[in-house]
C-alpha cells in the first residue's frame, strides 16, 4: 500500500458537488484533494464540432457514460427476489470523467417548492397524517426554503440560469411561474426562446387555464460571465444535448462554470484514474482518518485527509458509506437503519403529438432545457390534493430537446415497427411532431431500498450495489392524474395523433425504458439520527468528518429534476464546513 | 454481380439491390460452402457495393441482407436498409467494443429466466449473439422450409420475421424475441447514424425525413417558428448534400 502525504480535504468524486465544494474551500487556504475514477475532460478537445454532433457514439453507446462492464448495480423488484445486474443502459446513466453527470445533463435548473423541504409536515398538516400510506416514510430535509434560498440563487448565478421569475419578492410576476417559491433576485439572464412545439403547447396550456411558463435552463440564452469571471457563450439550439458534452460552452457544467478558475489555485490538486474504495476510519470508528484508492496502475493508494466529502453520484455515495461500514444499513424488515434507506426514482409519461404537413415543427431545433414550455399547476402540493388520493406531482412540459433521429424519431400509434409502414410513417412524421411530457416525484417507502449485492462485484472485487425498487399505487395515481391534464392540454393543440406512454397499475418498473438519471436516496438528510445519516448540513451523524452532497440526501424525490437542490444543498453545506465547522470541527448538529 | 461498383443513381441502387439478394444468398449457401467446406469462420468476400466484411461469414452476409431488406425495404418514400449500407454498418460494429460486449456487464452468474423488465440478462454478446442467431434460424429455414432463410422469398422472410419478432419460433440456443430486437434495433442504429459508421450511405436516409445530420446550429431559426427548415443535411466529415 502506497501512502500519500496528508491533506486537509479530500474529495470523492468530481462532478458538480465536488467542483463547488472544490472552489468554495479553496480560498480558505487549506490543501485540497478531489480524486476522480475517470478521466479528465474539457470542451476543448473532448466535445468540439463536429464530433460532437453524433448520436451513435455519444446518445447511444454512451461515450461520456460509466463502462457498465467494469461496475453496474443490480436490480430486483422486491425483497426476497434475486436481483440481476443492470448490463446495458437504460433506465439512468451514471456520469464518468471530470464533470461527472453534470456534462451530459441538460441543464433543467428548478428550485424545489418550499413545501418539497418540509414534506412530511406539510402534507400531515394539510391532509392528516392518514392520507399517507402506511408504509410510505416521506420525511423532512430539515432545511427550510426561506433558509435555503440564498444558495438556491447563488448556484443559479454560477451557471447562468436562464428564465422568467414567476415570485419576485413575494410579487407574482406575469410569464414566469406563480407556485415558484418567493425568489430574491431575477434569473441572471432571460428566457431561451420557445421552439415551435412549446409555443403551440403553451397557447394551448393558457387556453385550458393553466400557467406556462419558460423551463429553467441552463442553457445560457445569451452570453454570460458568473461570479467567479468564467464566462459562458449562448446556446444555438443545436440539438446535441442531453448525453452529449456542449461545444457552444452554453450548458452549465464544471467545466463551463468553475474548473477555468479551481484548476489554477496551487492548493488545489485534482488526480484522476482514481477508484476511491474506502473510506478510512479510526479505532473508535468515530473519525475518518481518509481514504483508500486504486490507482492508474491499479496500486492501492492511502490518502491521510482531515476532512473527508462523498460527492459521487447519488449510487456511489451510498455504496461509499455501506462499503466503509459508516452509519447502520437500512432493515426493510424492522425499518431501522439509515445508509440504503428511502431510495426512490421519477415517473414520467409522455404523448407523441403528431401534426399535418403543414405544421413544420423542425424537431431538430431543440436545447436540453431551453426552448420548452412548463405547466408547474399540478407538481408538489399546488393543487389539492384531498379528493385525488395521492401525494405528490409532476410537471408537464411542451416541446422537444432535439430530433436525433435514432432515439427521437416518433411514429404515430397504430405504426408497425418495421418494414414498409414504419419507414413511410418515419417519412411522414417526422418533422411534424413534437411531444407533451410529464415529469413526476417517486415517494418513498419502507420496502425501497439500497444495500450490497451478495452475488455480484466490479472489476475490483468489491460488491455491487443492489437497488431494490418497483412502483407503488401512489405514483401510478399521480401519474394517472397529471397525465390527463396534459391530454387536455394536447387536445387543445389539435393533432392529427397522439400516442401515449403511461405505467399503469400492474406495470412493474422496467430498467430497459430510459426515464430520468434522477435518482435519489439512501443517505439522507433529516432531522434526527434515528431517521436519517445526514444532517441538515450534509454532514454524517455518525462521523462527523464526513460529509455527503448530492440526490443521495432527498428523504423523497421531486418532481422536479434535481440538480437546483443539490447545488443549493451543497452551497449550504459548505458555508457551514468554512465558517462554523473548520474553527471547530465537531457535529454542526447536537443530536 | 453486386460486388461491381453499382451506380450512384438511387434507381439504379434499387434494381440492383432487389437482385442482389438472391444473388448473394445462392453464393453464399453453393459456391462459399464448396470451396471453404462450409467453415463458418471464413469472412464472406461478397457484399452490395464493394464492402468485404471482416466479421460475418458469407452465409451471415447472405442473412442479414436479406432480413435488413425486409426490416426497411427500398421502396420509393426512400432507401431501403441493404441500400443505406446497414449490413456494412452491422459487420463494422461488430468489430468495435461494442459488438465484442466491451460496453456491457457480462459476468456471471447469468439469470437468463429473470423478467424482462430486468434488462438484457443473456451471455452473447452482440458478435456471439448475432453467431449463433443466424446459424439457428437457417438451420430452422432448412428443416421448415429445405431453405435458407435469405433464399426464401421476400413474403416468407416477412412472415418469419414476425414470427421471431413474436417470439413464435424456439430455438435451443436463442431466445428469437431478443435476437429479433438486437437486430431490429441496430438496422434502425445504422440507418440514421452518421455515415462515416457505414450506413446512411449519402445521408439518404436523413434527406427521406428532413433530418439535417450534423449542422448543429439552430440560433436563427428560433425567431421562425413554423417555417420549413430549407437547408440539406451534412455529415461529421463534412459531406453536404
Amino acid at each position: 500500500m502506497i501512502r500519500m502525504k496528508p491533506v486537509d480535504v479530500v474529495i470523492v468524486g468530481f462532478g458538480w458537488t465536488g467542483a463547488i465544494m472544490g472552489i468554495e474551500l479553496a480560498d480558505t487556504g487549506l490543501k485540497i484533494l478531489a480524486l476522480e475514477r475517470g478521466a479528465y475532460r474539457d470542451t476543448s478537445p473532448d466535445f468540439t464540432y463536429p464530433h460532437n454532433a453524433d448520436e451513435l457514439a455519444y446518445g447511444i453507446r454512451g461515450e461520456l457514460f460509466q463502462p457498465l462492464a467494469r461496475e453496474t448495480v443490480t436490480v430486483r423488484h422486491n425483497v426476497g427476489d434475486t436481483a440481476v445486474p443492470y448490463r446495458q443502459y437504460g433506465s439512468f446513466l451514471f456520469g464518468n470523467n471530470v464533470g461527472g453527470a453534470g456534462i451530459h445533463w441538460n441543464g433543467q435548473h428548478y428550485r424545489p417548492s418550499p413545501e418539497d423541504l418540509e414534506f412530511h409536515s406539510h402534507i400531515s398538516k394539510r391532509y392528516g397524517q392518514k392520507f399517507m400510506p402506511e408504509d410510505m416514510q416521506i420525511q423532512d430535509y430539515g432545511v427550510s426554503y426561506d433558509e435555503l434560498e440564498p444558495y438556491l440563487e447563488q448556484f443559479e448565478y454560477l451557471c447562468g440560469t436562464s428564465g422568467t421569475a414567476g415570485n419576485l419578492n413575494g410579487e407574482i410576476r406575469p410569464g414566469g411561474n406563480p407556485f415558484e417559491g418567493a425568489r430574491r433576485k431575477p434569473y441572471p439572464n432571460p428566457a431561451v426562446g420557445d421552439t415551435y412545439g412549446a409555443k403551440l403547447f403553451a397557447e394551448a396550456a393558457r387556453k385550458v387555464g393553466y400557467h406556462p411558463f419558460p423551463q429553467p435552463s441552463d442553457n445560457a440564452s445569451q452570453p454570460y460571465t458568473n461570479p467567479h469571471g468564467v464566462r459562458l457563450g449562448p446556446c444555438n439550439l443545436c440539438g446535441y444535448c442531453e448525453r452529449f458534452g456542449c461545444f457552444m460552452y452554453s450548458k452549465a457544467s464544471p467545466q463551463t462554470t468553475i474548473l477555468p478558475v479551481l484548476m489554477r489555485k496551487p492548493n488545489f490538486e485534482l488526480r484522476t484514474h482514481s477508484h476511491v474504495t474506502k473510506i478510512n476510519l479510526d479505532s473508535t470508528g468515530k473519525r475518518a482518518t481518509g481514504v483508500t484508492y486504486i490507482d492508474a496502475q491499479g496500486q492501492q493508494v492511502e490518502q491521510p485527509a482531515e476532512l473527508v466529502i462523498v460527492s459521487a453520484f447519488q449510487m456511489h455515495n451510498v455504496r461509499l458509506m455501506l462499503l466503509s461500514g459508516i452509519g447502520t444499513p437500512y432493515d426493510p424488515g424492522t425499518g431501522k437503519g439509515v445508509i440504503g434507506k428511502n431510495y426512490a426514482y421519477q415517473m414520467m409519461s409522455s404523448i407523441g403529438v403528431f401534426f399535418d404537413k403543414d405544421v413544420a415543427i423542425n424537431p431538430f431545433v431543440g436545447a436540453g432545457s431551453g426552448g420548452v414550455q412548463i405547466v408547474d399547476d399540478f407538481n408538489s402540493d399546488h393543487f389539492d390534493h384531498g379528493p385525488h388520493g395521492f401525494v405528490g406531482g409532476a410537471y408537464i412540459y411542451g416541446g422537444q430537446t432535439g430530433g436525433r433521429p435514432i432515439q427521437q424519431l416518433i411514429v404515430p400509434p397504430g405504426t408497425p415497427s418495421w418494414g414498409a409502414g414504419w419507414k413511410k410513417a418515419a417519412k411522414d412524421s417526422y418533422l411534424h411532431a413534437t411531444t407533451v411530457a410529464t415529469h413526476g416525484s417517486v415517494m418513498s417507502y419502507r420496502d425501497r431500498y439500497l444495500d450490497l449485492d451478495p452475488t455480484y462485484k466490479d472489476a475490483f472485487g468489491q460488491p455491487l450495489l443492489r437497488i431494490t425498487f418497483d412502483w407503488h399505487d401512489n405514483e401510478y395515481k399521480m401519474s394517472q392524474f397529471v397525465t390527463e391534464r396534459a391530454q387536455d392540454i394536447v387536445r387543445q393543440m389539435n393533432p392529427k395523433a397522439t400516442s401515449l406512454t403511461l405505467r399503469k397499475p400492474g406495470d412493474h418498473y422496467d430498467i430497459r425504458q430510459y426515464q430520468t438519471t434522477h435518482t435519489t436516496g439512501g443517505v439522507i438528510q433529516g432531522t434526527s439520527p434515528d431517521l436519517s445519516a445526514l444532517n441538515r448540513f450534509q454532514q454524517s451523524w455518525d462521523v462527523h468528518n464526513v460529509f455527503v452532497t448530492g440526490a443521495s440526501a432527498f428523504p423523497q424525490n421531486l418532481g422536479y429534476n434535481p440538480t437546483g437542490l443539490i447545488g443549493g444543498l451543497t452551497y449550504m453545506s459548505v458555508k457551514a464546513i468554512r465558517e462554523t465547522y473548520l474553527k471547530q470541527p465537531g457535529p454542526l448538529v447536537q443530536a | 454481380m453486386s460486388s461491381k461498383p453499382s451506380s450512384p443513381s438511387r434507381r439504379d441502387f434499387l434494381r440492383q439491390s432487389l437482385v442482389a439478394v438472391p444473388a448473394v444468398s445462392l453464393l453464399g449457401t453453393s459456391a462459399i460452402a464448396q470451396t471453404q467446406s462450409g467453415s463458418a469462420a471464413a469472412p464472406a468476400a461478397m457484399s452490395a457495393g464493394n464492402y468485404a466484411p471482416r466479421y460475418f461469414t458469407a452465409p451471415e452476409w447472405a442473412f442479414l441482407q436479406a432480413a435488413v431488406d425486409r426490416l426497411i425495404p427500398s421502396n420509393d418514400d426512400g432507401p431501403g436498409a441493404v441500400e443505406a449500407g446497414v449490413p456494412e454498418f452491422l459487420d463494422r460494429q461488430m468489430e468495435a467494443a461494442y459488438g465484442h460486449g466491451g460496453l456491457w456487464y457480462m459476468q456471471g452468474p447469468f439469470v437468463p429466466e429473470s423478467p424482462p423488465t430486468l434488462g438484457y440478462q443473456l451471455r452473447y454478446t452482440p458478435r456471439e449473439f448475432y453467431r449463433k442467431g443466424i446459424a439457428a434460424i437457417d438451420d430452422w429455414c432448412r428443416k421448415q422450409h429445405q431453405k435458407t432463410f435469405a433464399e426464401l422469398p421476400a413474403d416468407q422472410r416477412d412472415a418469419i420475421l414476425h414470427q421471431l419478432e413474436k417470439g413464435e419460433i424456439h430455438l435451443d440456443d436463442v431466445p428469437t424475441a431478443a435476437f429479433f430486437t438486437q437486430l431490429l434495433t441496430n438496422t434502425k442504429e445504422g440507418y440514421f447514424a452518421d455515415p462515416m459508421y457505414g450506413g446512411n450511405k449519402q445521408m439518404a436516409a436523413w434527406k427521406m425525413i428532413g433530418f439535417p445530420g450534423a449542422r448543429a446550429d439552430f440560433a436563427d431559426w428560433i425567431e421562425q417558428p413554423g417555417k420549413v427548415y430549407p437547408y440539406g443535411p451534412v455529415s461529421i466529415e463534412g459531406a453536404k448534400s
